[in-house]
């Protein structure tokens, strides 16, 4: 009998379970190593403060990939939480904009904008839409190309050229490499409506408005909206749908079991040490981990090649994004918005000029005076987030740098206490709610989910870290120069959010190789 | 890590600086012929080239080696460090020990050659023809080592030649006959303190001196007041003849007969350990080492290409000759340094060569321009490739070496 593949995945977000549920469904026996208490990585619940949960960073997941959703049969709930399609932002004096799908609404709108704000999401979705091919597959090498790699390459370039036609082909080789804030100016008046649309841009990544390659990262995210399964869910429902199915598909999950190390013999990687000194050993090691965490510390330079370490070393990985968690006695009431619209996602970016002034003092290592701020409220959907009557604010705040210039030590207060009168003059009344608050500092959030820098994406989404660039040249097709490794977390192609697609894509290329490369 | 050098003392209005010994070469240098290496002011010839080549091969020769780039290389991780960065194994290198060594990058293509020395208590000096400080900081990473720049802080002469071992043992130095080839002793000579080793680049019998440079001119003086005494001859001896004698020896030259993988631009321009023939310097079985992983693949796909020893037929040099498979036939390599070999009576090449399914050609033949009273003419010398190097002598090897 032959004895069957076994693998070991390093880290239980929701990559490391979408890549183990296909290797379990192909025969391998797979078993998931998460060094928290729960699964969930980046979109894992946790307790921040006495019967207050956190869920996790995850505001507004911009859902599982619906190839994904269907091939593992995800059986998702259909629920109404706060999507990007679904967002509001608010107007410094009220005049919030409603923009949903490619509508937008609001107090001082022109007819033009309405109008273009339609066009340009029409357009843009179809941009996004053409680079599926690119995101679905391994990103193909261009030097020593296989067939795999020429017929992806063969089905972009099919996808760009007759998928979108002469016009917007043109289009998209003029816009791609450019910066958000010169196509928003092209295209609109209303510098709120830029805003809104330049946070999706900047949002995660090390980039204002006016930073080349901001096009690409709102494609990025758009792409991962546009090939989302229609099933709107949470990034909770989205975790439980994926442990069901983990658990049916036979993958074993053991969680407290940090690994320090990965094992390997004759240059060959064929397990794990956990910290408690236990040993697993395993056909293939995949990790979800970002790559400076897997080469740097659990293989460790002295096994790899010098130029290669550097390379690692010199990954983009500092997260911009804090999180704030607020539990609150009663729902804020934000002026000029119903109480069916706090299920929304809100936004505050009053105009453009803002979005570029917050990422500013962030060149500077100094968090932005004025922050952008992302509000959810996740207790709206799950009530069991928040004790009987109270409720959770959840609050990305960009931008904020890992390591700040004065310690975040001193300026953790401070910080919070400006977001909470942000919220305050949006919201009258906000701060005398306030129960408990927690800041996730990109620092807090490395240590808490074991990520190099604290990246939403594991990661800068920019070019040079991007398709058969990330997370780094001589690994980015999910092997990596030590045979029996794979990565497949966010920092691989096509990056971070929680469409999944990572996870696929190495399950792929593992099944593909027979976890031989 | 951390980088330190003492660059801040140089003069640089200053084109090539002196080295320490620069007031004694300056007075023995006749004819002034001059070069830069690595930024110091270098002579090539002191008088001629012959008398200076046979000092080397005869008697002694004492050449001025400051500007060998040196690196200190300390801490806790030193050795596992410096095995990391070197093809060959290390991790047994004995305390006063000397080895030689080639270092590649991730593709497995050579950066340069150099020396090892183990001086004791963790603490190694590396020393290389080109700079390499860079390289051994993106090395570190990973690593509890501090690697400093010491090039400008330590003089070195290197004293070679049959009565080398005579001669310094003459000027003071005791014990010098026990030195085995690639030991390394601390010694002093007249209260100053020089560290010995037994290395060079000629393959005779030889000796490197390492010093303070504050000492460098006394420890020259005691050298050369050998000479005076008329008991030996010494001569300060220059590049020239140094480039003559190690082509005898077969020892390579980075950047003249190869390009380093980091100055190599085309694809096909840098060069392997075992494309150097430095194939016995590649250890799979030692812990893992940069390039190691491209140069089992290599190892596994017949060789391509190979410097070779060639001795030339004939008396005409084949200076940047190219060769081919026969008289007439297609190019198959060129000659990257050659010599007129006065002791072999022969011309001897250092030449690229392809070969052909792993195999070296059968015949190889160079085609020679030479000029005959302004008058360039062309002749066909058949190459013959020396598997050993061209010339040495037994007491090279030998301990004790001789009295000669």
């Amino acid at each position: 009998m032959i004895k069957p593949q076994s693998a070991v995945i390093i880290g239980a977000g929701h990559n490391g379970l979408v890549c183990a549920i296909y290797l379990a469904k192909a025969g391998y026996q797979v078993q998931i190593l998460e060094a928290n208490q729960d699964v969930g990585g980046a979109a894992s619940v946790y307790e921040f403060a006495d019967g207050f949960q956190a869920p996790g960073l995850v505001n507004v997941p911009y859902g599982l990939n619906a190839k994904i959703c269907r091939e593992l049969q995800l059986d998702l709930h259909i629920q109404n939480s706060p999507s990007v399609e679904q967002s509001i932002s608010l107007g410094e004096k009220g005049e919030h904009l409603i923009l949903t799908g490619n509508q937008v609404s609001g107090a001082g709108l022109s007819d033009k904008d309405v109008d273009a704000y339609q066009a340009f999401k029409e357009e843009f979705t179809r941009y996004a839409q053409a680079l599926q091919p690119l995101m679905i597959n391994r990103p193909p090498r261009l030097k020593d190309m296989d067939r795999r790699d020429k017929f992806t390459l063969a089905k972009l370039g099919w996808s760009l050229r007759f998928g979108l036609g002469t016009e917007s082909m043109r289009e998209f080789l003029r816009v791609g490499g450019i910066n958000i804030f010169d196509v928003l100016n092209e295209t609109f008046d209303n510098s709120q409506l830029k805003a809104a649309i330049a946070v999706d841009a900047v949002m995660g990544h090390h980039m204002g408005p006016r930073t080349p390659n901001t096009v690409l990262t709102y494609l990025q995210r758009l792409w991962a909206q546009t090939e989302a399964s229609t099933q709107l869910n949470s990034g909770l429902d989205t975790l439980e749908a994926l442990k069901r199915a983990a658990k049916s598909a036979g993958v074993s999950i053991r969680i407290n079991a940090r690994v320090n190390r990965i094992r390997l013999e004759n240059d060959v990687a064929v397990g794990v040490d956990l910290e408690s000194g236990e040993q697993i050993s395993a056909s293939v090691v995949v990790s979800n981990t970002d790559a400076k965490t897997t080469f740097l510390d659990l293989v460790g330079a002295r096994n790899l090649d010098a130029m290669f370490c550097h390379r690692v070393d010199n990954i983009r990985c500092k997260g911009n994004v804090a999180k704030v968690f607020y539990g609150v006695k009663s729902l804020p009431k934000f002026t000029g918005l119903s109480a069916d619209q706090l299920n929304q996602r809100l936004l505050i970016a009053p105009n453009i000029k803002y979005v570029e002034h917050a990422f500013n003092a962030v060149k500077y290592a100094e968090h932005s005076p004025n922050p952008i701020l992302e509000i959810t409220l996740p207790s709206l959907q799950d009530s069991a987030l928040a004790p009987k009557g109270y409720h959770i604010v959840s609050v990305s705040a960009s931008f904020a740098p890992h390591t700040h210039k004065l310690g975040w030590d001193s300026q953790r207060k401070p910080f919070v206490k400006h977001i909470s009168s942000m919220l305050e003059y949006y919201a009258p009344g906000f701060v005398d709610t306030i129960e408990v608050s927690q800041l996730l500092t990109p620092a807090d959030i490395e240590n808490q989910f074991h990520t190099s820098g604290g990246h939403w994406h594991h990661g800068e989404l920019s070019l040079d870290q991007s398709f058969m660039m990330r997370p780094l040249h001589g690994a980015a097709q999910y092997n990596t120069p030590i045979k029996g490794l794979y990565l497949c977390g966010a920092g691989t192609h096509p990056g971070g959010g929680i469409t999944g697609v990572p996870g696929h894509n190495a399950a792929q290329r593992i099944l593909e190789t027979k976890g031989k490369n | 890590m951390n980088a330190s050098n003492k660059a801040s003392v140089i003069d640089y209005t200053e084109v090539l600086q002196p080295t320490p010994f620069q007031s004694r070469v300056n007075d023995l240098c006749l004819v002034e012929s001059w070069t830069g290496w690595n930024g110091y002011k270098i002579a090539r010839v002191y008088d001629t080239l012959t008398s200076e080549y046979f000092a080397i091969r005869s008697t002694c020769g004492v050449m001025d080696l400051t500007p060998m780039e040196k690196y200190r290389i300390s801490g806790p991780d030193a050795l596992v460090f410096l095995n990391r960065l070197v093809t060959r194994d290390i991790s047994s290198l004995k305390d006063n020990r000397v080895t030689y060594v080639v270092w590649c990058n991730d593709e497995g293509k050579v950066l340069d050659d150099g020396t090892i020395f183990s001086l004791g208590n963790g603490e190694y000096r590396l020393c290389a023809q080109h700079h390499q400080l860079d390289w051994l900081l993106l090395s570190s990473l990973g690593f509890d080592v501090t690697i400093a720049e010491e090039t400008h802080d330590v003089a070195a002469l290197a004293v070679q030649g049959p009565t080398s071992c005579s001669v310094l043992s003459a000027a003071g130095f005791k014990g010098l006959d026990k030195l085995k080839p690639f030991d390394i002793s601390n010694m002093t000579l007249n209260n100053i303190p020089v560290m010995v080793s037994r290395t060079g680049y000629t393959g005779d019998l030889g000796y490197e001196l390492w010093v303070d440079p504050k000492d460098a001119l006394a420890l020259w003086d005691a050298i050369f007041s050998v000479a005076d005494q008329g008991l030996y001859d010494v001569r300060a001896t220059g590049l020239g003849a140094l480039e003559m004698v190690r082509i005898e020896a077969g020892f390579i030259m980075p950047g003249e007969d190869f390009n380093t993988a980091e100055t190599a631009i085309r694809a096909d321009r840098d060069r392997s350990p075992f494309e150097l023939g430095l194939g016995w310097l590649v250890n799979f079985e030692k812990p893992y080492f940069t390039g190691k992983r491209a140069l089992m693949e290599e190892a596994n796909r017949p060789i391509q290409r190979r410097l070779v020893r060639l001795t030339v037929e004939g008396n005409k040099q084949p200076t940047d000759a190219f060769l081919y498979n026969r008289e007439g036939g297609s190019r198959i390599g060129t000659v990257k340094s050659c010599v007129w070999s006065p002791i072999l009576k022969s011309n001897l090449a250092l030449a690229d060569i392809e070969y052909s399914r792993g195999a070296a050609p059968k015949k190889i033949w160079a085609e020679i321009y030479y000029q005959k009273e302004l008058e360039w003419r062309a002749i066909w010398s058949e190459c013959h490739i020396s598997k050993k190097p061209f010339w040495t002598h037994e007491r090279s090897s030998k301990t004790p070496p001789g009295k000669f």
